[in-house]
């Protein structure tokens, strides 16, 4: 997939290039941005350190906890075909807390053991459940509140207000999850009424 | 409106109170623990590293050929219609598929039109609220071992489309 396209990318940039006689500057581009994401990266460590340090210690004072208790109610209301107590429930939670905080590393994997106990939940099926469904589109509609590689960007590049966008990105996140929310529920109640069981 | 740019202001120094007053109280030793946790911070830019370096290669190529001024030219009768500017299209495109692309034409973007443009402030809002669908998906479903995914990409793409014109209008109100 990504092998296309890069490919393509370099192809069609090599190829415009000599078109437009633009040539000397495609090779220095090569160059100078292989270097730029290099300081770019060296740049980033330090707020990424910055953040993964004080997650831990919201970690270890029990505020990822509390957190992930406080969504328990959020999640029997958004997937009602998990069993009350089930181990899924812990997964899907340490899976949105993850992202809620900007830890996409750390929520991938509890993503993924909760698809597979939903999968032993659906007898099997190769069909995704409506609570499969739910999981991905919450997932996808973006829960991450703090953009913290976003922030590290824009203060590599000069902004006078790397975090002026945060409150905006707050905003946009709640809106296009709460609108992916609405379509798993209304797609729910018309897939079960349809086949007469959840 | 300048009231969300002023919030903005205090959401991470908040963050830091909240966490290390917590800490505290706990009676966490929050000093190792933080030491311990930025170690982590290495590795996350590490595991980016290589792919940055492999995308900024082919979009530096692509801006210095000329080709990403003309794909925007030909996406500007689209764009025009959809009212959103013809240079960002490209990049809510690729998020679908790959967020390294995308994050190697968000730096694109700011190195040509600045973080602080309004360019540079929409796309900023827009890739901090939106995910890689077809990515997401593909590891989720491959994982649990399922073939057919429903509605999991209707409602993807449905909540993909409000983040993107959620970002347009705030960004066109409050900058």
């Amino acid at each position: 997939m990504l092998s296309y396209l890069w490919g393509f990318m370099i192809i069609i940039g090599i190829v415009v290039g000599i078109f437009n006689g633009n040539i000397a500057e495609v090779g220095n581009a090569a160059i100078n941005s292989s270097k730029e994401a290099v300081s770019l990266c060296i740049s980033m460590v330090g707020i990424m350190s910055m953040w993964t340090g004080m997650m831990q210690v919201a970690k270890k004072c029990g505020l990822v906890a509390s957190f992930t208790k406080a969504l328990r109610p959020v999640i029997s209301l958004l997937f009602p075909g998990i069993p009350k107590g089930h181990v899924v429930n812990e997964y899907i939670a340490s899976n949105m807390i993850a992202n809620i905080l900007g830890l996409g590393w750390a929520a991938t994997p509890m993503g993924l053991m909760a698809m597979r106990e939903l999968k032993k939940l659906n007898n099997n099926s190769d069909l995704a459940s409506c609570d499969m469904c739910t999981l991905l589109i919450v997932n996808i509609s973006s829960l991450q509140l703090i953009p913290v590689n976003i922030i590290a960007y824009r203060s590599q590049y000069g902004s006078a207000n790397p975090a002026e966008i945060l409150m905006a990105g707050i905003i946009t996140t709640c809106f296009s999850t709460l609108v992916g929310v609405i379509f798993a529920i209304t797609a729910r109640k018309i897939v079960s009424r349809r086949h007469g069981h959840r | 409106m300048n009231f969300i740019i002023y919030v903005s202001d205090f959401i991470i120094p908040f963050i830091f109170f909240y966490i290390i007053g917590m800490g505290l109280l706990t009676k966490t030793s929050i000093y190792d623990e933080f030491i311990k946790g930025s170690k982590k911070g290495f590795q996350v830019v590490l595991d980016i590293l290589p792919t940055l370096i492999g995308l900024m290669i082919g979009i530096g190529i692509l801006r210095a050929s000329g080709a990403l001024d003309l794909l925007s030219g030909l996406l500007k009768p689209v764009t025009k219609i959809l009212h959103f500017p013809s240079e960002l299209l490209p990049i809510v495109l690729v998020k679908m598929f790959s967020s390294s692309a995308a994050t190697g034409l968000l730096l694109d973007i700011y190195k040509e039109y600045g973080p602080d443009s309004y360019l540079g402030r929409l796309v900023s809002i827009i890739l901090s609220s939106t995910e890689t669908i077809f990515y997401t998906m593909a590891v989720y479903f491959m994982a649990a071992g399922v073939k057919k995914s429903r509605y999991t990409l209707a409602g993807a793409l449905v909540a993909s489309l409000a983040s993107i014109v959620a970002s347009v209008i705030i960004t066109n109100l409050i900058f």
